[in-house]
């Protein structure tokens, strides 16, 4: 599969719009103050946020007094000054790890959280489909007892992926069809598990201990059970995103992100910071709504979807430099259909 | 329960800081220019962490700055609120003055159509639409024409069982547009007065979608087309509001999810490009959890003042005035006994969840983050208040060891717990005297609130 081509298709809008007005903004003229200014307000508006985007043009405006920049420069530097806030070298390199597939004996189990509305069983259906083409035995749980034929929704997810299914009742306590669920999946040598969560915002104190709950009791069949907990974010979220990371990962810890329908004009800026802050990674994002439209992403890439386009000399050479890099980590790329 | 002049005060975090910025110019009588435009840049980012859109904080803050530079500094109010009155003002000017009920057509049935992207909750508010609608004396139908996303009809019904609506569905075909004419015929046909059509959600550029709903508005001819957009939407919110609005002629919006901790920019953004009243808000998942929009309430919210306006209104609606002057009276002369305070706690109780209460207060989520907020904490102190004999209640001072342990038994209760409730009491008591001094309680949301409700941190 051309994953880097859905990338590109996917956030060609991004890209676009984003680079596009940058290189508005900047011109062929020297960066001013007013140029600054300006772009501190395209860094807004692709919801990088307030903090995120005052700190690039101040680096900017530092950087500009040292060296002349116009047009791709700009581009460049402002690439280069992200990488840098972000700090690459941290990213992924944390306690809330997924556990390596090799490792889990047994069914390996993956929560999917995340507040109302944000694509969760959708995401579901379409990982689910990757395990079962990469030949994994696939087992969902629809746990999300609460909303209206939720559990007929992840139904007909499960039919098409062609994967297996516990339900529960409408109304049933979601941490007694997980308990089911996998004592289900232990009995049927089932590799992979998905856990289908009811949409919960993050500011409900009931529902995120509902989810604790779901997760003391799935140590109960499974001990190191879940083995990875996928936080669903809605790439148009502004800068809520970042409340609703840090409190999912305080609840029940989230080893990381996938961020959908990037296929609009949203830019999903607010990864930086959640990036920046809680230092999780973007592990999938959802760019449509097949099947098969639901890619891996690797955390370094992060910096190139903020400003990666191929227009420009540069940036042609920064997207091929990330396709050499995705290619090159190729065996990890096939990670994820090891590890979830 | 505070007074109104008491709970409007608490401007918080906003206030303090324009105060700060104001400080220099008390006396001199004007807001110049300088003063002002330095408060604004501390508003633009609040505005801008609020998700407002840059575009519509822009201009936003240009007008408040032409009405603001020039004003006289009236002697009775702070710079800093004044100049928060014109920012409030100016935006629930923007957000929509009041209330606009929904048109309805001469034809029955009226037909509302729902459109939005995916995930903004147009089946939750279809469903919540149908249920106001009920209570109002309406009959209305919903009709199903999602037809993408898996088991939406499914949830439909659901919803429509729930809400005691009936709903028009159809599984032979695929065609929304048939499904909704033929839907308006069974309304028609069982005397419902109002159709409401839930449609597929998918993103504003997705032409074929905008065909399809097109296709259904020429049809349907809807009196109201409602745009359902999720409270905690970025920057975007521009763009996908836009597109709905030129291609379809959207007439009103509705802003869902508002009960979480988002603080709602989007609204300002989705009025400015639309144009058009956003007439109700979803707050909650429950069915009945929604209301008709109140532009004060958003202001306040993206200000990040709190839903003062609401707590007011919900105070007022559960405390007899009276009986609160009583307390209050009883506090500051600290005569406040126990029987007081069981008065105090079941005026709390008919506010509301406390859950929810707390929320409106500006910083008391913070404040909060440690204490029990589901009001079983309420009950149980209830339980041991009633547990007591009318002596004990008025002179707390005699519940000795045998008392403590009578009273425990009888409330179902420890005997720690006894004198954790005692224990707070006397501590409250002890703050009531230190606070009648004061005449501003400008720290409640930080301080007395927690302190002064009856249940300790857990």
């Amino acid at each position: 599969m051309n994953f880097f081509k859905k990338i590109k298709d996917g956030l060609s809008k991004t890209r676009q719009s984003l680079v596009g007005s940058i290189r508005e903004v900047v011109g062929e003229a020297k960066l001013d103050e007013e140029a600054l200014e300006d772009l501190e307000e395209v860094l807004i508006s692709a919801d990088l946020g307030v903090e995120t985007s005052g700190q690039l043009a101040d680096r900017m405006r530092k950087r500009a007094l040292r060296e002349a920049m116009t047009g791709d420069d700009v581009l460049k530097a402002l690439r280069e000054e992200l990488a840098e806030l972000i700090d690459e070298t941290k990213l992924g390199g944390d306690a809330y790890k997924p556990r390596d597939a090799s490792e889990v004996d047994g069914p390996y189990v993956t929560f999917v959280v995340g507040v109302n509305g944000t694509g969760k069983t959708t995401s579901i259906g379409k990982l689910a489909a990757r395990y079962a083409e990469a030949g994994r035995k696939t087992l969902i749980i629809a746990a999300d007892t609460f909303r209206s034929a939720a559990v007929e929704q992840v139904a007909i997810w499960a039919e098409r992926a062609n994967v297996e299914l516990v339900r529960g009742a409408t109304g049933a306590d979601p941490a007694s069809v997980v308990y089911d669920g996998l004592e289900a999946a232990k009995a049927r040598g089932i590799e992979r598990v998905l856990v289908d969560t009811a949409g919960r915002l993050h500011t409900k104190t009931n529902l995120m201990a509902e989810l604790e709950k779901i997760d003391r009791v799935a140590k109960k069949v499974i001990p190191d059970a879940p083995h990875d907990v996928l936080l669903v974010l809605d790439g148009t979220t502004g800068q809520n995103g970042l409340a609703q990371a840090k409190k999912f990962r305080e609840s029940i810890g989230v080893s990381a992100l996938i961020v959908t329908k990037l296929d609009g004009t949203a830019k999903g800026g607010m990864l930086v910071p959640i990036v920046r802050e809680l230092n999780i990674p973007v592990r999938w994002i959802g760019v449509g709504e097949q099947i098969d439209d639901l890619v891996p992403f690797k955390a370094e890439l992060i910096v190139d979807a903020v400003f990666g386009e191929e227009e420009t000399g540069f940036l042609q050479g920064s997207l091929e430099e990330a396709a050499k890099r995705a290619e090159e980590a190729k065996t990890d790329w096939s990670d994820f259909d090891a590890i979830p | 329960m505070a007074h109104r002049s008491q709970l409007v005060s608490m401007f918080g975090e906003l206030q303090d800081k324009l105060d700060g910025f104001f400080q220099t110019i008390k006396g001199r009588g004007r807001l110049n220019e300088e003063d002002v435009q330095a408060a604004l840049r501390e508003v633009r980012r609040i505005l801008l962490e609020a998700d407002v859109n840059f575009k519509v904080a822009k201009s936003f803050l240009k007008k408040v700055e032409e009405r603001a530079v020039g004003q006289e500094v009236t002697k009775s109010v702070t710079p800093g609120q004044q100049v928060i009155k014109i920012i409030h003002d100016e935006l629930v000017h923007l957000l929509g003055q009041t209330f606009e009920p929904l048109r309805r057509s001469k034809d029955t049935p009226t037909v509302v159509m729902m459109v939005g992207l995916q995930g903004s909750g147009k089946t939750t508010s279809s469903g919540k639409l149908g249920m106001y609608m009920t209570k109002r004396g309406l009959r209305p139908m919903l009709a199903a024409c999602d037809l993408q996303r898996p088991a939406a009809v499914d949830q439909l019904e659901r919803v429509g069982e729930q809400v005691n609506v009936p709903v028009h569905a159809q599984r032979e075909h695929k065609d929304p547009v048939k499904t909704a004419m033929a839907a308006r015929d069974e309304a028609r046909q069982k005397g419902r007065d109002t159709l409401i059509v839930d449609t597929a959600g998918r993103l504003h550029i997705d032409e074929a979608l905008m065909d399809e709903l097109r296709e259904i508005k020429k049809q349907l001819r809807p009196s109201e087309i409602l745009f359902v957009a999720d409270g905690m939407t970025g920057q975007d919110a521009v763009n996908s509001a836009q597109a709905f609005a030129n291609q379809l002629g959207v007439t009103g919006v509705i802003l869902t999810k508002l009960d979480g901790d988002a603080r709602g920019g989007a609204a300002l953004s989705i009025r400015e490009v639309t144009g058009v009243p956003i007439r109700f808000a979803g707050i909650g998942e429950k069915l009945d959890e929604f209301e008709e929009f109140h532009p004060n309430r958003m202001a306040d919210r993206i200000l990040g003042l709190g839903d003062v306006v609401s707590l007011v209104e919900k105070a007022q609606e559960a405390v007899d005035e009276k009986e609160a002057l009583k307390l209050a009276q009883k506090m500051q002369s600290q005569q406040f006994d126990l029987e007081d305070f069981l008065k105090q706690i079941r005026q709390i109780k008919k506010m509301g969840p406390l859950e929810g209460l707390l929320k409106m207060i500006p910083g008391a989520n913070k404040a909060l983050k440690n204490i029990e907020l589901d009001g079983s904490e309420l009950k149980r102190t209830e339980a041991i208040i009633l547990s007591m004999t009318p002596e004990e209640r008025q002179k707390p001072g005699i519940i000795r060891g045998s008392r403590r342990k009578r009273i425990a038994a009888g409330s179902g209760m420890k005997v720690q717990d006894v004198n954790r409730l005692l224990n707070q009491f006397t501590a409250m008591k002890k703050m009531m005297k230190k606070m009648g001094g004061q005449k501003k309680m400008r720290g409640m949301p930080k301080g007395m609130i927690p302190k002064n409700l009856p249940f300790p941190p857990s």
